[in-house]
């Protein structure tokens, strides 16, 4: 088949762009790899962070991601659950459950530094939690819980009704078809939009800035009023520094915090891919 | 009397995922209230006009200026070169998924996308300022070490995956007997895309628009680490500027006690990025919403 002309120059376009994007992502593992590998030891992950590039290491940056990911999700699992089991069970078609929608899409689309000032005014200041881990996930959760809720009620959805309606003709009450019906039916969806939430959350910086997470902490978090800092802080703080030696140890950090969301991202996959071939069987 | 007993635990069950339900509604009304009192403070201390209309913003010089058009002009630069290169070549991606791309191709092209969207926007700013800008000053030599360009260079490829989605979610939605029609009247490929796909899909193209412009003003350590912490009234992308998100991360890494005037003009800019970002949103949502239930 003979190709036109306009046709030609659109596939020329076509491969292009792709080309550029995908050139540009392997430059940028590549070049991040290229600094960052030699730096990438075992003291390098049980160290804390110092003056001496070459001594630093990450220890109270990772440890703190992790504990805020797990307090994270302990605040905005079972609220963001909660709200698509509303949505979708309880709440009746009306213009105020519309404008509901429309609000969580929205809120879904509002920059991450904007929840950063509020989790500062709102849980810093106003509820004296400081600059403490709690103050940190609480900010987070609210960040990922249109996420979660947008996630979880695709799950709900999915649910097929004619079960619903079977154990509600037997007399099961509204809760007992969540408990035991919906719930373990949707289970899989939500924990893969649990996941991909969390990944998300993993990686955010701009809001604990904002709420004034410190950038130097050489000690571990003893329990969730304490101080903290994370991954992406550490790495911006390492930017940031002139010195060449920083930011290879900033392109070592990047190499853990990348396969930290890589990891998620394939479990969240590898899961969903699993549950769906059971739900198949 | 149990069954009493397990009537009340249901309710109180019941009560908690209405208040989940409200809650989103609480998150946006308490944005609006702390965002909007914290302005609300500012502005009693600087003029409205000087606020929207001057072009000199010098907050933590002695002589203070709160012109936040810099800030504005700052924020547009960047989010203006990532659109040129993310809106068309993201429709020229989706397109080309949608009409042109046997499922091999799309079997390599998706998990790609899905890695550039995957990507930390920290590590984006680590490859604007370490790599992008050293590679861009062999071509340009004028070029200084935080710019406009390069960010907006990469933040342009961050949010080319969005642009790629979206779009194909706005050529998905169009009906199918269109383009099988159009075909059958014996159109090419070519045509069915661009006479027959683009425009049945233009409001879903138009949200995706509206919905990465969004993303990029408010997207902040990209700029913040790669932009510069230098704000000029200027569309100049080879020097330093500063956006208004950028500026948020400045102050907040200093030590800025409550109910100083700088504290109070971070509310003060995030306002306009939480007025622009929310309208925008609300817009595409609508437009996406009508889409879907069309």
């Amino acid at each position: 088949m003979k190709t036109d002309k306009p046709t030609a120059v659109f596939l020329m376009l076509a491969l292009f762009s792709f080309s550029f994007a995908v050139a540009m992502l392997l430059i940028l593992l590549a070049s991040i790899i290229n600094d960052g590998f030699s730096r990438l030891t075992w003291q390098f992950l049980t160290q804390f962070p110092s003056r001496n590039p070459e001594m630093a290491g990450i220890l109270s940056s990772w440890v703190g991601s992790f504990y805020l990911m797990i307090l994270t999700g302990i605040i905005a699992v079972p609220l963001g659950v909660g709200a698509a089991i509303y949505f979708e069970k309880y709440a009746k078609k009306s213009r105020f459950n519309y404008l509901m929608e429309i609000n969580i899409g929205t809120l879904a689309g509002v920059p991450s530094i904007i929840y950063g000032l509020l989790g500062l005014a709102l849980f810093v200041r106003i509820m004296s939690l400081g600059r403490s881990l709690l103050a940190g996930a609480l900010t987070l959760a609210l960040l990922i819980l249109p996420i979660i809720i947008i996630a979880s009620r695709e799950a709900i959805r999915n649910v097929p009704s004619f079960i619903q309606d079977g154990a509600l003709a037997l007399g099961a009450t509204r809760l007992q078809v969540i408990r035991s019906i919906i719930m373990p039916l949707s289970f899989p969806g939500i924990l893969t939009g649990v996941i991909l939430a969390l990944a998300r959350a993993i990686v955010e910086t701009a809001p604990l800035i904002a709420i004034g997470a410190l950038t130097y902490i050489a000690f571990l978090p003893e329990g969730i009023l304490s101080p903290f800092t994370t991954l992406p802080i550490q790495i911006f703080n390492w930017i940031s520094r002139p010195q060449v030696l920083f930011h290879r140890n900033a392109a070592a950090a990047i190499m853990v915090l990348i396969s930290i969301t890589f990891f998620l991202s394939i479990v969240a996959v590898l899961l969903r891919d699993y549950f769906n071939q059971k739900n198949n069987t | 009397m149990h069954k009493h007993k397990l009537h009340a635990k249901e309710k109180i069950i019941e009560l908690f995922f209405g208040f989940c339900g409200m809650l989103s509604l609480l998150v946006t009304l308490g944005i609006i209230t702390i965002i909007f009192k914290e302005t609300f403070l500012f502005f009693r201390e600087v003029s409205f006009f000087e606020f929207m209309f001057t072009t000199r913003w010098t907050p933590l010089f002695s002589t203070k200026h709160f012109g936040v058009l810099p800030l504005i002009t700052g924020t547009l630069l960047v989010a203006g070169i990532a659109m040129t290169i993310a809106m068309p070549a993201g429709i020229i991606i989706a397109i080309f998924m949608n009409e042109y791309a046997p499922a091999k191709v799309r079997r390599i092209l998706k998990p790609a996308l899905e890695i550039l969207a995957g990507i930390p926007t920290i590590v984006y700013g680590y490859f604007a300022l370490l790599s992008v800008t050293p590679f861009l000053q062999k071509i340009i030599p004028s070029l200084s070490g935080f710019n406009a360009i390069s960010p907006g260079i990469v933040m342009g490829i961050m949010i080319l995956p969005m642009v790629v989605s979206l779009s194909d979610d706005a050529f998905a939605a169009v009906p199918k007997e269109m383009k099988l029609g159009a075909y059958a009247l014996g159109s090419s490929r070519f045509q069915v895309a661009f006479t027959i796909l683009l425009p049945a899909a233009v409001s879903g193209i138009i949200a995706a628009f509206i919905l990465a412009m969004s993303r990029a003003i408010g997207e902040t350590m990209l700029v913040a680490i790669a932009a510069g912490m230098k704000p000029s009234f200027t569309l100049n992308p080879l020097v330093p500027i500063q956006t208004i998100t950028s500026y948020i991360v400045q102050i907040s890494l200093g030590d800025t006690p409550a109910g100083t005037l700088a504290y109070q003009s971070i509310f003060a800019v995030a306002s306009v990025l939480f007025v622009i970002t929310f309208i925008c949103n609300a817009i595409a949502q609508k437009l996406r919403y009508s889409l879907k239930y069309q």
